[in-house]
């Protein structure tokens, strides 16, 4: 399976610290730079990032596990964030939440095929053309769990190409 | 060669306007006609996307809710010459929907190549920003104050005064930070901005840099928003090419810099001091106030913390003068205030229209009712932290005073209509599971709280000794809502409340 992101090795992730802005040299930019180089931050970079930002593993620890996007394990190919909030409650979210869990898998976990990532996001700002999910970087409107599914299949053309 | 637009604003694009504008490109090859294809902001009307827009002799005419196999259809019609199609709307500028609005932060929203300064100009662009150059630091504050701007993120704080105590704060490094972390749902106003005139707020930004002293400023958005974000760092590599960023600000002597910085999907980052603690790289946690962040804020420096509305109607106040501004709205909230109509509705989209329009205006009027077709239920403003009217209470005239009044809040001016399907006491128990989720942890009445919020009303969904855990939520409600440090906590009662209050009903089934 051909991967949207780079393979971690130390000095990979050293490589991607040091190409930072110098005002970007901080835990919340240095774990975002890694994590969207290698698509999750590695156990192994918890460390790397601390010394290099010069604070301690358990802040940066502290800072990895605080925002919900910060993951330490590697993604799907494709991941679908599903909006649950209020404005998409309005116009059915709720089942077509329950719908892309039989089509695809249910929110917070991954596809039996582990190709797919389903999680729940907050407002993704299409609130007048819900329900809405990002496939990945893509923006859909007035989702189905059958829209849902092409999007997955597209986009996967699109990682594997 | 005639010009089409078809939008670039990610909304658009979520129901298929890049399929329709490489349509309208293959046909128009096929058919070996010129078109000139612009990628504009979206006008606002979010129910007619995706919006194709032509230039004719008669002004720009629009198609609505085309898709790509519409397109040759379109062609057949002469739409290129405003030929009649059954999509067609007629002339966009003489659409009643977007007419009768009062358009000023959102004045070229949609007309404009949003990343074409040049067309930015010649549509009014800079001119706030010359002007305030022109004016000096205590005149600019001065307009500010006499507009009557106040802070459009939610909290209404007059935005003069936090300027000027900006710009007298002693320091050797001040900074600007926008809040640009609109988390709230059923608001979209901030994206839109960004993707659809992002020069505004840079403009705005500028403004508020040169005047108060700061040389850094910073956009913290949002990761959820990837397209508005992807247009702000264009927008932003234009500006600095063209001198309007950098060491000389259009060659006033004056620096600003200005980067975008993106959150990791941290709903509480929009509260300011969390959003702070993030742009300094940490944990999205609340800071207690006082110091206030315009004296002690970023690194612990001055720092005008304003919202992307805010920030964005500044421009249009320096240009056209205070007084233009404050001739909109009512007693105490002066101006306009850019309405977000969404959820269950037929016409959803931006209404930006001076303070005073009252709720069902904006529900029955502009949005039409509801999508779905069943009688509105209840309708939520302000975002999660809003309250929830009942269809028979929306002749609330909408500006801050009156809100607070009816027990609600404009917040960042979010309309989220449901229809009658909604079970308000799920509604109810969504705002504690949210805030659950969302709480940055530092204080206990929200953190744990919320958590109590959600066995409670479980335990009233499931008739378990309603009547007093009835009294017990209410009680949670009084709690959080005096003791928690920010509006995260105090505020998450309010859907709960109004739910409990207007829809009693519910909590009994």
């Amino acid at each position: 399976m051909t991967s949207r992101h780079a393979t971690w090795s130390v000095e990979a992730g050293q490589q991607v610290l040091d190409s930072l802005p110098s005002d970007e040299r901080l835990i919340l930019p240095a774990l975002q730079a890694i994590q969207h180089e290698f698509g999750y931050v590695p156990r192994e970079a918890v460390a790397i990032v601390a010394s290099f930002v010069n604070v301690s593993v358990a802040d940066t620890h502290g800072v990895l596990t605080f925002y919900h996007e910060l993951r330490t394990t590697p993604p799907a190919p494709v991941t679908v964030s599903l909006c649950m909030a209020e404005a998409c409650q309005a116009v059915g979210v709720r089942s077509v939440a329950e719908d892309v869990a039989k089509a695809i898998a249910p929110l917070g976990q991954r596809s039996s095929d582990g190709s797919v990532d389903v999680v729940e996001v907050f407002c993704l700002g299409n609130c007048a053309l819900g329900p809405t999910a990002l496939v990945n970087e893509r923006l859909i409107g007035k989702v189905s769990a059958e829209s849902l599914v092409r999007a997955v299949a597209s986009a996967r053309e699109g990682v594997n190409a | 060669m005639t010009r089409v637009y078809v939008p670039r604003d990610s909304a658009a694009r979520s129901i298929g306007a890049d399929e329709v504008a490489v349509a309208i490109l293959t046909e128009a090859a096929l058919r070996g006609v010129d078109v000139e294809l612009v990628r504009n902001g979206s006008r606002g009307m979010l129910w007619a996307e995706p919006l194709v827009e032509v230039v004719t002799d008669a002004g720009r005419i629009g198609y609505a809710g085309i898709t790509s196999d519409k397109v040759a259809e379109l062609f057949d019609a002469g739409f290129l010459t405003g030929g009649e199609h059954a999509s067609s709307l007629g002339v966009v500028d003489d659409i009643a929907w977007l007419k009768d609005q009062q358009r000023v932060t959102f004045a070229r929203m949609g007309i404009t190549d949003p990343v074409n300064l040049d067309d930015y100009q010649a549509h009014g662009g800079l001119r706030g920003l010359r002007r305030a150059l022109e004016l000096g630091s205590e005149a600019t504050v001065e307009e500010v104050l006499a507009s009557g701007l106040r802070g459009r993120g939610g909290a209404g704080f007059p935005a003069g005064i936090k300027w000027r105590t900006v710009m007298q704060a002693q320091a050797d490094q001040k900074y600007i930070a926008c809040n640009a972390d609109e988390g709230d749902s059923g608001t979209f106003a901030d994206r839109m901005l960004m993707e659809g005139d992002p020069f505004t707020l840079i403009e705005g930004m500028t403004i508020a840099g040169v005047t108060t002293g700061a040389t850094i400023g910073y956009v913290y958005s949002r990761s959820e928003y990837p397209d508005a974000n992807n247009t702000m760092r264009e927008a932003l590599a234009v500006a600095y090419e063209h001198g309007l960023l950098g060491a000389d600000v259009l060659g006033s002597g004056k620096a600003f810099d200005l980067r975008l910085r993106v959150g990791a999907g941290a709903y509480i980052c929009g509260e300011e001091t969390a959003m702070l603690d993030s742009l300094e790289g940490l944990r999205g946690m609340v800071r207690a106030k006082p110091p206030i962040p315009a004296l002690e804020g970023l690194f612990g420096k001055p720092t005008l913390v304003n919202n992307v509305m805010t920030l964005g109607t500044v421009p249009a106040i320096l240009a056209d003068g205070a007084a233009a501004y404050q001739a909109f709205g009512t007693e105490r909230s002066r101006g306009t205030q850019v309405f977000q109509i969404a959820g269950n509705v037929d016409r959803g989209g931006i209404v930006e229209t001076g303070f005073g329009v009252t709720l069902a205006e904006l529900v029955e009027t502009y949005g039409g009712g509801t999508w779905s077709g069943l009688p509105v239920r209840a309708v939520q403003v302000g975002g999660p932290l809003g309250a929830y009217f009942p269809a028979d209470k929306l002749d609330v005239s909408l500006d801050y005073e009156s809100m607070i009044a009816a027990g609600g809040m404009v917040g960042h001016g979010g309309i989220v209509i449901f229809d009658e399907t909604v079970d308000m006491s799920l509604q109810a128990r969504f705002a504690m599971e949210f805030c659950s989720k969302e709480s940055c942890g530092k204080c206990t009445p929200c953190r744990i709280g919320s958590i109590r919020g959600v066995e409670t009303i479980d335990k009233i969904r499931e008739g378990v000794d309603r009547a007093n855990n009835l009294v017990l939520l209410n009680d949670l409600c009084e709690l959080m809502t005096d003791g928690s440090l920010c509006a995260m906590g105090g505020l998450t009662p309010m859907p709960v409340q109004s739910a409990l209050r207007h829809f009693p009903e519910d909590f009994q089934r």
